[in-house]
């Protein structure tokens, strides 16, 4: 390996690099969202390094007490140090996010995609049974699960629930975008040169589809956090666990609001607001590239 | 409209009814461990007392009724039956029949949640419209991004930081419950005013988040719309500004408005679900939450399954109207 | 002259795009007679379709006119307020749609898109006597009456089309634009079509220009045809003219390039390709594909001069033998004054 063709390879790989910085500029909308998600993120590990995370738990401190220099969140009336709470809390509440998003995602892009490109009986029963799903209301399914567990939620149980609830999105976009690319004609022309079923599926379909995926991960993970939160807020998730919305409940509970102790709501509820903007704003910025219009928003 | 259309709506509808029996039914027996029911009964009739005898009652009854003891393909079939007759059985908590309690609380959360979607569905497809239509004034834009940031966040937060402003910093509106405590029920003016101040926030949460949505998704629809043929004809003609906006864009564009209220029902009554707990205000929400706090399955499942029906009842309706206000459906093709 | 219906001065079009500016109408002049009827044709974006935009002065952003005048009857349409033209439109110009396939609104009755031209013009009747108005306006196109109460959807492509050239003449236009009006039709429905087009015409008394790209029906329907090319008019001359002695190279190709029943031969299409917009060839926008093509063609863009036989034509070709008297492009003895040079 001589220096001329090393120093080549690194000059395409940075100008690939700042293409694909340039390109996420350029669109807005999705740049900030990821921006958003990103530093929620990071509020995690970067949090830990000035907290002792296990002050989450009740008897953590005095009881509640606003905030002071000590205690940057203050406490809530069973001891918990909402600082701690908020840096332990955050990383669950995404990852029930983002696992119930996947597995949302996996499963209706893989039923999505076998109706489109099946059809016939398959294809009736997956629509079937998608129509017949969405009009049932998450939450209330993860009501009827909760209570039948009698209060032993936990966030995986949370997380399998919304995915097979939270398919049917996907689904019906992936099988939308390969009826429409089945049409298409390279698909014959791939097949006319050898290809088989399988090939033309993988090379020539999933590289179109990209976009329509990446949307609909984001719109599961949305209605993810949705259901995870309200139930959560209802006091139905997992009781110990200090996620965003059972802190929310909890406040709720001890009457918060109230009595004044905003810095025990308000945390968590900015958290899951700028949670939900992050997601809107990549979920809008993705449907930008998957449907370019005439005019653009903001 | 044709015959296999209605035939597909209906079916789907009663598959609808039927999975939401089956989840409550089979959902609490797949759990792990006994069945919860079969479980709160047996706890019952251990208990002693004036409480536990009233359980002993309602636990013989429920073993004739649904057949406990039989093998679960038939107390699935009875269960069924007593689905298909909206018997939905007696409260664990307070003895009372679940419909019953399910009737006091109806016309609460309809009134709440029927008004709020409405307003917030007119208000929001106008305001869309405005803001999607390339000729409105600029300022218009500027609700761009308060109605972005309204649609993002679920309607039980903004009640709580709607809550937080009106209730408790500046005492403008009451805060949980129906109406005040003390005041008579019944038509007299006081308990209508009183009903009135005790829904305004738990609207004004569920109205201002609808109203982003149908906002954002109207301007959408207004924006895509304009650049069709026919409004670039209507221009060509001399139209008037407004008749191209009002009837050519707005009209057309409230077709697919409806079909996107249509699959929102599902979050729109999950979202009154939890702002109704939030403010404890005297619904079917925050029976549920009672009744799921208490383990009272009856109430539980009762109101779950009518929630469901309900959702379900609008769906069809709607699948059902919109044929009939599209001409291009309703006509068919001829000539 | 006095007989113009329509005076087009230095028109131009401008789109202002991310990678620059593309002149979509550069620079097009020329006249429209009472009823007489033009021809425009020209490839795919050579900019007909916008220049009837800009008559109607329906140009949207991006896209600018940037200058040139339109004289209707004396008064310039692009000085008029935005109320006063859009009073005009259907009044003393209207257009008549491509292809009515998706020009009409498909939730309206027929007849009420009709009436409302009507009633936004300030024309006040009572239900019934609209309704007896559009089925009268229906049955001059050629269409029974039962139309007015159907959905476009119910119509034919050429029905719909009509229906298009009626609500185009319900108000008595002076100047009718008809944009490719048979399309996408069939051979035996552009017939009837542009029957009744012709009808109506000499109904109205209206001077019509027929934008399209079908020279044998340009033939037919057209007293005169302009010849565009990338922004600009190359030739206007009479239909005679233009077919038997076409002047610029383009014209010629084109009408050499029409399959005669006569002559088999091979086809002859026209070698290269449209001209991007955004970077137009300097000098002459031809001259790349040019036959003739002189040395100073890709150096200076030559000017509409109008020529003894009447036609008018922009080629350096022609530079020589120009009548000096009214054309824009010359000076008094035959001395070339070429207009400036392509930036």
């Amino acid at each position: 390996m001589n220096l001329p063709i090393l120093i080549k390879r690194s000059a395409m790989i940075q100008k690939r690099a700042l293409d694909g910085v340039r390109y996420l500029t350029e669109q807005r909308m999705l740049f900030i969202g990821l921006c958003v998600l990103l530093s929620l993120a990071l509020i995690g590990p970067i949090g830990s390094l000035f907290i002792d995370v296990t002050l989450h738990r009740p008897l953590s401190g005095a009881f509640s007490a606003p905030p002071s220099s000590t205690l940057p969140l203050g406490t809530d009336t069973q001891g918990r140090n909402i600082f701690a709470v908020i840096v332990a809390g955050v990383p669950l509440t995404l990852k029930v996010a983002f696992l119930a998003g996947s597995l949302g995602l996996t499963i209706g892009a893989v039923l999505g995609f076998v109706a489109g490109y099946v059809g016939g009986v398959v294809d009736t029963v997956i629509r079937t049974a998608s129509d017949v799903l969405i009009t049932i209301p998450t939450i209330l399914i993860l009501v009827v699960v909760a209570v039948s567990i009698k209060g032993l939620m936990s966030t995986d149980a949370m997380a399998i629930t919304i995915a097979l609830m939270a398919w049917m999105g996907p689904a019906r976009v992936i099988r939308a975008q390969v009826l429409t690319l089945r049409e298409k004609a390279y698909v014959d022309v791939s097949k006319a040169s050898g290809m088989n079923d399988f090939e033309v599926m993988w090379k020539e379909l999933l590289p179109n589809m990209l976009p329509f995926l990446a949307a609909s991960f984001v719109n599961a993970v949305i209605i993810a956090v949705l259901s995870a939160v309200g139930l959560q807020a209802l006091g139905l998730g997992p009781t110990d666990a200090p996620t965003m919305g059972m802190t929310i409940h909890w406040a709720l509970e001890h009457g918060a609001v109230l009595a004044g102790m905003w810095w025990w709501w308000m945390p968590p509820l900015t958290v899951i607001m700028i949670l939900f903007i992050g997601l809107y704003l990549v979920a809008t910025g993705l449907d930008e590239i998957a449907n370019p219009r005439i005019g653009h928003s903001s | 409209m044709t015959l296999d259309y209605v035939i597909r709506r209906v079916g789907i509808f009663l598959l609808v009814i039927w999975v939401a029996a089956s989840i409550n039914f089979f959902i609490p027996k797949l759990a792990p461990g006994q069945d919860p029911i079969v479980g709160a009964l047996l706890e019952a009739t251990q208990d002693g007392g004036v409480a536990g005898d009233a359980m002993v009652e309602i636990a013989n009854e429920y073993k004739a009724r649904y057949g406990l003891d039989k093998p679960l393909w038939q107390q699935y079939v009875i269960y069924l039956g007593a689905m298909a007759q909206l018997d939905f059985g007696v409260s664990f908590v307070s003895f009372s029949s679940v419909n019953e309690i399910i009737l006091t609380r109806l016309p609460w959360t309809l009134g709440l949640l029927g008004t709020s979607t409405l307003i917030g569905f007119i208000a929001g497809s106008i305001l869309g419209a405005f803001i999607g239509w390339p000729y409105s004034p600029r300022f218009l834009q500027g609700f761009i991004v308060p109605s972005f940031l309204f649609s993002a966040v679920p309607p039980y937060l903004m009640g709580l930081i709607l809550v937080y402003l009106l209730a408790v910093t500046f005492s403008v509106l009451p805060y949980g419950g129906g109406y005040e405590p003390g005041v008579i029920q019944g038509w007299n003016f006081e308990f209508f005013i009183s009903v009135l101040t005790h829904a305004a926030l738990p609207a004004m949460a569920l109205v201002v988040t609808d109203l982003g949505v149908r906002a954002l998704v109207m301007r959408g629809t207004i924006l895509s719309l304009f650049g069709e043929d026919y409004i670039k004809h209507a221009e060509n003609r001399g139209l008037k500004g407004w008749r191209i906006f009002a009837l050519y864009g707005m009209r057309n564009a409230l077709l697919p408005q409806l079909t996107w209220l249509a699959l929102s029902l599902g979050f729109v009554a999950g979202g009154a679900i939890v702002v109704e707990a939030v403010f404890a205000y005297p619904g079917l929400g925050s029976a549920l939450l009672q009744a799921i706090h208490g383990f009272d399955y009856p109430v539980v499942f009762g109101i779950v399954f009518l929630i469901i029906l309900s959702i379900a009842v609008m769906t069809l309706i709607l699948d059902l109207v919109y044929p009939l206000i599209d001409p291009r459906i309703k006509y068919g093709k001829k000539s | 002259m006095t007989g113009d219906v329509l005076q087009v001065k230095g028109l131009q079009v401008y789109y202002g795009t991310r990678e620059g500016q593309v002149n979509a109408v550069n620079d097009v002049s020329f006249t429209l007679e009472k009823d007489e009827r033009l021809g425009l044709v020209g490839e795919s974006g050579s900019g007909k379709t916008t220049l009837a935009t800009a008559l109607m002065r329906l140009i949207k952003a991006p896209g600018q006119i940037k200058g040139g005048e339109v004289l209707l009857d004396g008064k310039d349409l692009l000085k008029l307020s935005n109320e006063k033209m859009r009073q005009a439109r259907s009044t003393e110009i209207s257009m008549i749609p491509q292809g009515a396939m998706n020009s009409l609104n498909p939730v309206m009755r027929i007849r009420d898109q009709m009436i409302d031209t009507l009633r936004d013009h300030g024309v006040k009747r009572t239900k019934s006597e609209f309704r007896k108005w559009a089925a009268e306006l229906l049955e001059r196109v050629g269409l029974p009456k039962e139309v007015a109460g159907m959905y476009p959807h119910e119509l034919s492509g050429g029905m719909k089309q009509r229906v298009a050239i009626a609500t185009g003449i319900c108000l008595n236009p002076k100047v009718i634009i008809a944009d490719e009006p048979t399309s996408a039709l069939d051979v035996v429905v552009q017939r009837e079509v542009m029957t009744t087009l012709r009808l109506v015409q000499k109904e109205l008394g209206a001077s019509v220009i027929m934008i399209g790209h079908d020279m044998g029906l340009m033939a037919q329907f057209t007293d005169r045809i302009g010849v565009m090319y990338a922004g600009k008019l190359v030739e206007v001359a009479s239909v005679r003219d233009i077919f038997n002695k076409p002047l610029h190279p383009y014209t010629q190709l084109l009408i050499a390039s029409l399959p005669s029943l006569e002559a088999k031969e091979v086809f002859r299409g026209i070698p290269g390709r449209t001209p991007s917009l955004l970077n137009p060839p300097p000098g002459c926008g031809f001259h790349p594909r040019c036959p003739k093509a002189m040395e100073h063609c890709s150096r200076l863009v030559p000017a509409l001069q109008k020529m003894a036989t009447g036609q008018s034509v922009s080629c350096h070709l022609y530079d020589e033998t120009t009548d000096s008297t009214d054309s824009p492009g010359t000076s008094g003895n035959g001395e070339l004054k070429i207009a400036a040079p392509q930036h």
